[in-house]
């Protein structure tokens, strides 16, 4: 069959370039021990002999190791490891309590914790970042670049997931001979429930995202219960329905977005607000959806890697690939 | 209105009591049964039953307000979800137990019939 596809004739193929690289990339010629022999590897055989051998090492090796009874120096030695073990234990169980005994007693309005970086949160917070929950105006206005990290941190983490588990394209289409043979397809009472459960699932998600900034909740919690909502779909559905909305490009895209939008945002205010210059974006009323700046937009970004995040990671571990 | 309140405790209590109950069942049969199907009929019942009666304990002693809206919420979620995850745990437990004949029989239910009256 190549033959009918060659255009030139072997002799004249060889004299080529690609073919000294392709000689090259193989490993069968070498630039300076010139043409290499490789040998074919054998498959891994063992003779009675070798097995015989291998299987009295392993007695000796238990005798000398775990055998108790008639050895009196191993007696000795695992009665010495077991009451140091104990002696440890207490040891270091002591030591800690000591540390503890040092540390200011617990709600002591003298404690070193309570000094004027807390007060300024609580009496000026608000005033501020214009968030009525104090911990989310903390960790996204205050200390939003901590924040900024966290989400490089997850994204990170993805990709470290996407180059270990992603599997090879060329390989073929032999995903169907593993363990998900025996997954449950196309159940009908999980189909049921998931046309029940993932719209729920997916607004609560989003409202808990909204109103970070009015209550609990926030960018990450709200993110991975969406993402907890697309693994339900994808669970029930299989992979050709949720193809239809969520693939890798989508995942990239969004999550690339968010993080840009992110930073550019952070950027912004920490020029602006930062040092105490006029901001655009208005704080608006406390306790409005629309209000405390920046929060809510940087609230939707995390949430939206997260979710991402989360749903990636179940498909490399399950699949190897969208 | 004292009493009316004395009384809506008590039945909240009466009920989460009864959910504790059913959770101290529940944790007994995960530990002594020995098969998984059998263990998971019981964690089942404390998932749904047991945080059905806390959860609605909870609703009485706390009156009709927004927390109890939520609570109801989460009974129905659970109730969903509970009976789902157990379904599938024992789909995939059936579809992959290489030992069917110790654990259980599949029967028709005439032949169950034949066999109570021989009994």
């Amino acid at each position: 069959m190549r033959a009918m596809s060659r255009k030139i004739p072997e002799e004249a193929y060889q004299k080529t370039l690609s073919y000294r690289l392709r000689q090259w990339l193989d490993g069968t010629r070498d630039p300076f021990l010139d043409t290499v022999e490789m040998k074919q590897q054998k498959a891994f055989r063992e003779d009675q002999k070798t097995v015989r051998k291998r299987k009295e090492e392993k007695k000796k090796l238990f005798e000398k190791i775990y055998d108790v009874e008639n050895n009196a120096e191993l007696r000795v030695f695992r009665k010495l490891y077991q009451t140091f073990c104990v002696l440890f234990c207490i040891f270091l169980v002591i030591m800690l309590l000591i540390a503890v005994s040092y540390l200011p007693s617990f709600g002591n309005p003298q404690n070193p914790v309570n000094n004027e970086v807390a007060e300024r949160y609580i009496e000026k917070g608000l005033q501020e970042t214009g968030a009525v929950n104090i911990v989310t105006g903390m960790i996204l206005d205050y200390r939003a670049f901590d924040t900024l990290g966290e989400s490089h941190v997850l994204f990170i983490a993805t990709c470290t997931v996407l180059i270990l588990l992603r599997k090879d394209k060329k390989k073929g289409d032999k995903e169907e001979i593993s363990d998900r043979v025996h997954e449950p397809k196309n159940d009908v009472i999980l189909q049921t429930a998931a046309r029940i459960l993932v719209p729920p699932i997916i607004i609560f998600g989003i409202y808990v995202i909204l109103g970070g900034h009015l209550g609990p909740g926030g960018g990450f919690s709200g993110g991975a219960i969406i993402g907890a909502g697309l693994i339900l779909y994808l669970n029930a559905f299989g992979f050709k329905k949720t193809e239809r909305f969520f693939t890798e490009k989508t995942y990239k895209r969004l999550s690339v977005c968010a993080l840009g939008c992110y930073c550019l945002a952070k950027s912004y205010s920490f020029y602006t607000g930062a040092n105490h210059i006029e901001s655009v974006i208005p704080l608006g009323t406390p306790g409005a959806i629309l209000s405390s700046g920046l929060i809510l937009i940087l609230n939707i970004c995390v949430g939206v890697v997260v979710a991402g995040t989360m749903y990636t990671f179940y498909v490399m571990f399950r699949k190897g690939g969208y | 209105m004292a009493v009316f309140e004395w009384v809506r405790f008590l039945i909240g209590a009466l009920l989460v009591v009864c959910g504790l109950l059913i959770f101290t069942v529940e944790m007994i049969g995960v530990f002594r049964f020995k098969y998984v199907l059998n263990r998971m009929h019981a964690a089942a019942m404390g998932d749904t039953l047991g945080i059905g009666f806390c959860l609605v304990g909870l609703i009485i002693m706390s009156g009709l307000n927004f927390t109890s809206l939520k609570l109801f919420c989460v009974i129905v979620f659970l109730w969903f979800a509970s009976p789902t995850s157990s379904h599938l745990i024992a789909r995939l437990e059936v579809t992959t137990d290489e030992e069917k004949e110790k654990h259980y029989r599949t029967v028709t239910l005439k032949e169950l019939e034949a066999e109570s009256k021989e009994v």
